[in-house]
């Protein structure tokens, strides 16, 4: 790393993006500025809060009922009467405001998965979502970062929110990665680098000839942990690779912000893609980083492969690689989670339920559920987990005394053939 | 404004996830959530704690989840503030928004112990360490968040910015 500033002016991608949208020619880090916002997102645990603040601000009507979404996906589909309750409770809100994107079950996915998919975010966006993973979208060059229930409120009730303009740290990706890694294994590699308070209040910028080299889905799963990086947000520069993606899912119009070249960053790091090895995050923070070499013998109970971190199309392809003609280790539950209904439909049809069903792992519908402990797939006292999630704190999923261990796909998929942490080389 | 109460100390990367489990999330009961504050990592907290203690904590306070179920549950268990080296950003936020005071201060954070007396004058962030007779004195908060804390958050804030 290097630790000089550069001694340019410029701003970063984030920095205009923030520009832009608080109708300022440009801004300087720690500015407090008001932005336009392009889109509010909550779910069924936070949204509850938001209405009854937004109740109390003395609005009637939401800014624009185009540019909120309200995705139910922690708790569905329900888990028990309170969960209903909440979910029922918000569906009112949605419905008394003509909220245009409420999805139901059976329309609905994993929110930061769904949201893309639908074309509810396209690059230059500024968003903001009462989920901290929210940070997803960067993946698309949009600012998106999470936010609480009470900024959620004063968000629909008025289009606008606060920020503090953040630092950028740069990380400049080359090169391609090997076999076997995938975004999932760069971000762990990076949080490990840099700890979960390494980029705290600040953007963390990805850029390089690197990124052609990775996909949309390694993109999102990157952008989707920058909040366990202490991140702002985590934002990618826009590619012929993101542009494909956009007009395949989008209408909305959209803009490109790219980075000064004499913007200036906090600190800069070169990452070399080709030496990255498989990583794994030991609990209970995601900074416990260890290759998979380095791992030891560690026998699991379960593996969960989905999330907003690694329940899309190509995770479910990676999947069924590993498991086709294998068997899941019998003292494993293997539970796979496609994100969307898209992604649910996709995998039927290529045949990849046969493949998971065959080597006994169960499937079922999108759901946020145990990444956070929720439901389906609880762990109890002492028991260990892979899972393709992004947090592995202390009773993250369940027990306080049970593990959670973060990998990619391709890692856990193989984990749960072996019975232990194991790389697919192994099998 | 001051507040005067005896510290409950924890240490770095203190979670939403530890906060409040996500498995109480099925509902936004204030006084529910605070039953179940700090669970998973101190379980005798809800037992000991008393209206007017003070939360110390260290580096990235209040990582993780956006719940803001996190500093209502603290708020609602009687804490009247909270002292860290550093705080997540989203949790930072969150408690400006929901009204409940923090203070960052590293000179605090690693001086001050489990059971000690403070005062805080959250006006002019100087903590007192009656105990053991030390002053540190915390980041003030800028201007704008001024304003937010005194409207009694971002909703306050915005009822009076409509003159409502």
């Amino acid at each position: 790393m290097t630790n000089q500033f550069s001694s340019g002016k410029g701003m970063t991608m984030t920095q205009k993006i923030l520009a832009a949208h608080a109708g300022l020619d440009r801004v300087e880090a720690g500015q407090l500025i008001k932005a336009r916002l392009d889109m509010v997102l909550g779910n069924d645990i936070t949204t509850p809060v938001a209405v009854k603040e937004f109740r109390k601000i003395g609005v009637n009507q939401v800014f624009d009922k185009n540019k909120i979404a309200i995705v139910p996906d922690h708790f569905t589909p329900n888990k028990d009467i309170k969960s209903a309750e909440q979910v029922k409770f918000i569906k009112e809100f949605a419905r008394e405001m003509g909220i245009v994107n409420y999805f139901e079950i059976g329309q609905m996915g994993v929110e930061h998965a769904l949201l893309p998919e639908k074309g509810l975010v396209v690059p230059g966006d500024v968003v903001i979502g009462a989920d901290s993973h929210t940070c997803t979208y960067g993946a698309l060059g949009a600012f998106s970062t999470g936010i609480g229930s009470t900024d959620m409120a004063a968000g629909m009730a008025t289009g606008e929110a606060w920020f503090k303009v953040p630092e950028a740290i740069r990380f400049e990706l080359r090169g391609k990665p090997g076999k076997w890694v995938s975004g999932k294994d760069v971000i762990l590699h990076i949080i490990g680098m840099i700890g979960v308070d390494g980029a705290l209040y600040k953007s963390m910028e990805f850029t390089g000839d690197g990124l052609k080299n990775l996909s949309m889905d390694d993109r999102f799963s990157m952008a989707n942990m920058a909040i366990e990086a202490g991140a702002k947000n985590g934002i990618f520069e826009v590619d012929e690779q993101t542009l494909v993606y956009v007009r395949e899912h989008s209408r909305k119009p959209h803009e490109v912000f790219t980075a000064d070249t004499d913007a200036v960053y906090s600190g800069e790091y070169v990452i070399n893609l080709e030496d990255i090895k498989p990583t794994v995050a030991f609990p209970p923070l995601p900074d416990k980083a260890r290759t998979i070499d380095k791992v030891g013998n560690i026998k699991i109970d379960q593996v969960i492969i989905g999330s907003c971190t690694n329940g899309r199309m190509e995770d479910m392809r990676m999947a069924a690689q590993i498991l086709k003609g294998r068997k899941v280790h019998p003292d494993v539950r293997c539970i796979i989670i496609p994100a969307t209904q898209k992604i649910w439909q996709q995998s039927m049809h290529e045949g990849l339920f046969d493949i998971f069903i065959d080597a006994g792992a169960a499937v079922s519908t999108p759901t946020c559920g145990p990444c956070l402990g929720g439901h389906m797939g609880i762990l109890a006292k002492g028991e260990r987990a892979v899972a393709t999630t992004n947090r592995n704190f202390i009773g993250r999923m369940g027990h306080p005394e049970s593990e959670v261990y973060l990998a990619s796909p391709a890692i856990a998929a193989a984990s749960a053939v072996a019975g232990r942490i194991a790389s697919p080389e192994e099998l | 404004m001051k507040t005067q109460g005896k510290v409950i100390k924890y240490g770095n990367n203190v979670d939403t996830d530890v906060i409040i489990p996500a498995r109480y999330l099925n509902t936004s009961n204030p006084a529910e959530l605070a039953s179940h504050c700090m669970e998973d990592l101190d379980a005798s907290f809800v037992g000991r704690v008393e209206k007017g203690d003070i939360m110390v904590g260290g580096r990235n306070f209040g990582c993780g989840s956006s719940r803001e179920h996190a500093p209502i549950a603290i708020k609602y268990s009687g804490i009247s503030c909270i002292i860290a080296e550093t705080f997540a950003r989203i949790f930072y936020r969150n408690a400006i928004n929901t009204g409940l005071p923090i203070i960052e201060c590293p000179e605090a954070s690693a001086d001050i112990s489990e059971g000690d007396r403070l005062e805080i004058d959250f006006d002019t962030g100087i903590i007192n360490n009656l105990t053991r007779n030390v002053t540190y004195q915390g980041v003030p908060f800028p201007e704008f968040m001024q304003e937010l804390i005194a409207a009694d958050g971002l909703i306050g804030y915005l009822r009076k910015q409509a003159g409502r």
